[in-house]
């Protein structure tokens, strides 16, 4: 059995169904990252697992305990970092870090030794008297994980750890990550960034409350049906809909260029005049090999949603 | 329990760091006794008389300077047409119009009889009771001054009734007291009422309920601070009534001090529901207001007397701390009361403190939405 187990999840706010039905298992010791756009259902599931909601129906199990069970003593656990910055912003560094360590009953040496530990991977040594609320968002990030990692969770959630944070900084984050996993610490990580993605052992496309796809990246990115020519250039709405409009294939803004989705049953040698026709310089368009983004893309249109875009 | 101590420092950092809300806390009350003091005070001053002097000489004038050196009366008013003399009155500009007909000064010299004429505006009626009780008094003062000589009978002029009550009567003893416990009820209310809420809006709620702190310890470590700042602010506006409206202190000081922290804690703890159950802090501050202010006003004995009311009022005031702290404080500075009359009250107070502290804590939501 999986370290973290979610059979069956289902919630529904007032009108919408937040989660439908979802099923999933995570390995001790491993990275899931859960991507999707906004509104997939990614904080609810989140909330879910740190028992800040409770499902309608569905069973969540942590190391074959029952998370739903109120009689199950899961804080000591669980590591949570919520997307938004929740610490306490007119408390210094060293005071946020020495209130939940307090929550946790770390005192004393035991106290001095994890955040001495805590400074050296975040570097927030030199910064402890500042105030949490004027950190840069990317210290304020690695402040509140250490806060999160105080009392040594096994399992470590996080929604949306980096969004909103310098290039660097995400990596450093990352690196982070990658170091908790080597020392044993299951992560459960929310991200609406794919490179992020990629770098977890496991991905989870969350879309509408449904799992669209699990697997490592590689093996998602080879469930994509048929191949992908890249165009380059200003992606502009009319250009678009130009190629969008083209017979039997589907085109999706992708960075800066777009990527035409073609049937398995078309190739590329086919459909490239075609794309010339339209008065695009040959140079600028590629076969590429499928991501997983082009998957998730491809799945979520799929489900018919134009919010696809967002991803 | 460790971890309340965590709670309460951390809360008192959040006090000590939020220099503006903590200047506000302190000013407020003050500036509020001052003014509900000044406002609510029933010692009616500063009236304007009009003098109608047809006399005209120096004993006319000492009447009319005497009139202004009571205090009562602010400086006189002697355009007054003589054609429609009411029109001031009706125009609002004097309160009263004194006539002093010719031959005063001789009356006086005399000691003949002699009528004064006092004209009053009784639309306001308890500013015309004052004004005509404060004329009889003066004009009482004057009479004897020149017209009695040590030893003498009866003077020839009196035109006065007498002031059957104290004529230096000052309602202040009787309302600040009162109103300190208004108020300590009002701003405790309000400092607590938030706390929970603004966690909630912040966001640092969400991550305080995935570490082991129970709701019990949330409420309590939170409670802690707070009664320190407010038992402060109390002290602060004792102190300010004593000096400033010169309310006599007749009880025991440790007596108001152990009662008075009973009464900020059951104050706060009226905040501590309203921040359980209020999801922003805008919401939980005008609940925290409409909750205290109307009752404790209302239903505490402040200004109304609570064995006048309905029986149905007279049953929810048993609900309002403040009507149990009005009883404490009064019986303390003002009668010197004992221990042993004032522990009825006490004991309210601590019920209802458990209490509230019991339902806030049980409506205390774990969970988020």
């Amino acid at each position: 059995m999986a370290f973290l187990e979610i059979d069956n999840l289902h919630y529904r706010y007032d009108e919408t169904t937040a989660l439908d039905n979802l099923s999933l298992s995570v390995d001790r010791g491993s990275i899931c990252a859960l991507v999707g756009p906004d509104g997939a259902g990614k904080t609810t599931l989140i909330r879910l697992l740190c028992r800040l909601i409770a499902p309608q129906t569905g069973t969540v199990s942590i190391d074959g305990e029952d998370l739903f069970d109120v009689a199950t003593p899961l804080t000591d656990r669980l590591g949570y970092m919520p997307q938004s910055f929740s610490l306490y912003t007119d408390l210094s560094v060293e005071e946020n870090l020495r209130f939940y360590a307090g929550v946790f009953g770390l005192t004393g040496s035991a106290y001095i030794e994890k955040r001495d530990y805590l400074y050296t991977f975040s570097r927030l040594g030199p910064f402890a008297k500042r105030r949490a609320g004027a950190l840069s968002g990317g210290m304020k990030q690695k402040l509140a994980l250490s806060c999160a990692l105080l009392h040594d969770p096994e399992l470590l959630i996080l929604d949306e750890p980096t969004t909103g944070v310098d290039p660097v900084s995400r990596r450093q984050f990352w690196a982070i990550l990658d170091d908790l996993r080597r020392a044993g610490v299951t992560i459960f990580v929310s991200t609406p960034y794919m490179d992020e993605a990629s770098r977890a052992d496991r991905i989870t496309c969350l879309f509408s409350g449904q799992r669209l796809a699990t697997g490592t990246a590689d093996e998602v990115a080879a469930t994509f049906i048929g191949s992908i020519l890249r165009i380059d250039g200003v992606a502009d709405a009319d250009r678009l809909a130009r190629l969008d409009a083209l017979a039997g294939v589907t085109a999706q803004r992708f960075g800066a260029g777009v990527h035409l989705y073609l049937p398995s049953d078309m190739s590329a040698d086919e459909v490239m005049p075609r794309v010339v026709e339209l008065g695009i310089p040959r140079s600028a368009i590629t076969e590429r090999t499928p991501s997983v983004e082009d998957r998730f893309i491809q799945l979520m249109s799929g489900a018919g949603e134009s919010e696809a875009d967002n991803v | 329990m460790k971890r309340i101590r965590w709670l309460a420092l951390k809360e008192f950092y959040h006090i000590i760091r939020d220099v503006r809300s903590l200047m506000i806390v302190i000013a407020m009350p003050i500036l509020m006794t001052a003014m509900y003091g000044y406002a609510i005070s029933l010692d009616i001053d500063n009236i304007t008389l009009a003098v109608i002097d047809h006399d005209r000489t120096s004993e006319s004038r000492s009447l009319v300077e005497r009139f202004y050196a009571s205090g009562r009366f602010v400086s006189p008013l002697h355009d007054v047409d003589l054609a429609d003399p009411t029109a001031t009155l009706r125009r609002g500009d004097a309160v009263g119009i004194l006539v002093i007909r010719p031959g005063f000064s001789e009356a006086v010299a005399q000691t003949d009889d002699f009528t004064l004429g006092l004209t009053l505006d009784g639309s306001d009626a308890s500013v015309a009771n004052a004004a005509q009780a404060y004329v009889s008094t003066i004009v009482a003062e004057f009479t004897q001054d020149r017209l009695l000589p040590p030893g003498a009978e009866m003077p020839g002029i009196r035109i006065s009734q007498t002031m059957l009550y104290n004529p230096d009567l000052k309602s202040a003893h009787f309302f600040v007291p009162g109103l300190v416990a208004v108020i300590l009820l009002m701003i405790s209310a309000l400092l607590t009422s938030i706390t929970i809420a603004r966690e909630k809006e912040s966001g640092t709620m969400e991550q305080l309920l995935t570490t082991p702190v129970r709701p019990h310890e949330i409420m309590i470590g939170k409670l802690l601070p707070y009664i320190v700042i407010a038992f402060l602010d109390g002290l602060l506006v004792v102190l300010f009534a004593l000096v400033v409206f010169g309310v006599p202190f007749a009880g025991s000081v440790g007596l108001l001090i152990g009662f008075g922290i009973i009464y900020v804690a059951a104050s706060l703890a009226i905040g501590m529901l309203v921040s359980s159950i209020a999801k922003t802090q805008q919401v939980a501050m005008m609940i925290a207001l409409a909750a205290t202010l109307m009752p404790s006003v209302m239903l505490s004995g402040f200004v109304f007397a609570i064995k006048n009311m309905p029986p149905a009022l007279q049953a929810i005031s048993h609900i309002v701390p403040a009507k149990y702290f009005v009883t404490i404080i009064r019986g303390i500075m003002l009668k010197g009361s004992s221990i042993e009359v004032l522990i009825v009250p006490a004991l309210s107070l601590i019920a209802i403190l458990v209490v509230l502290m019991f339902i806030a804590t049980r409506r205390f939501q774990t969970r988020l939405a």
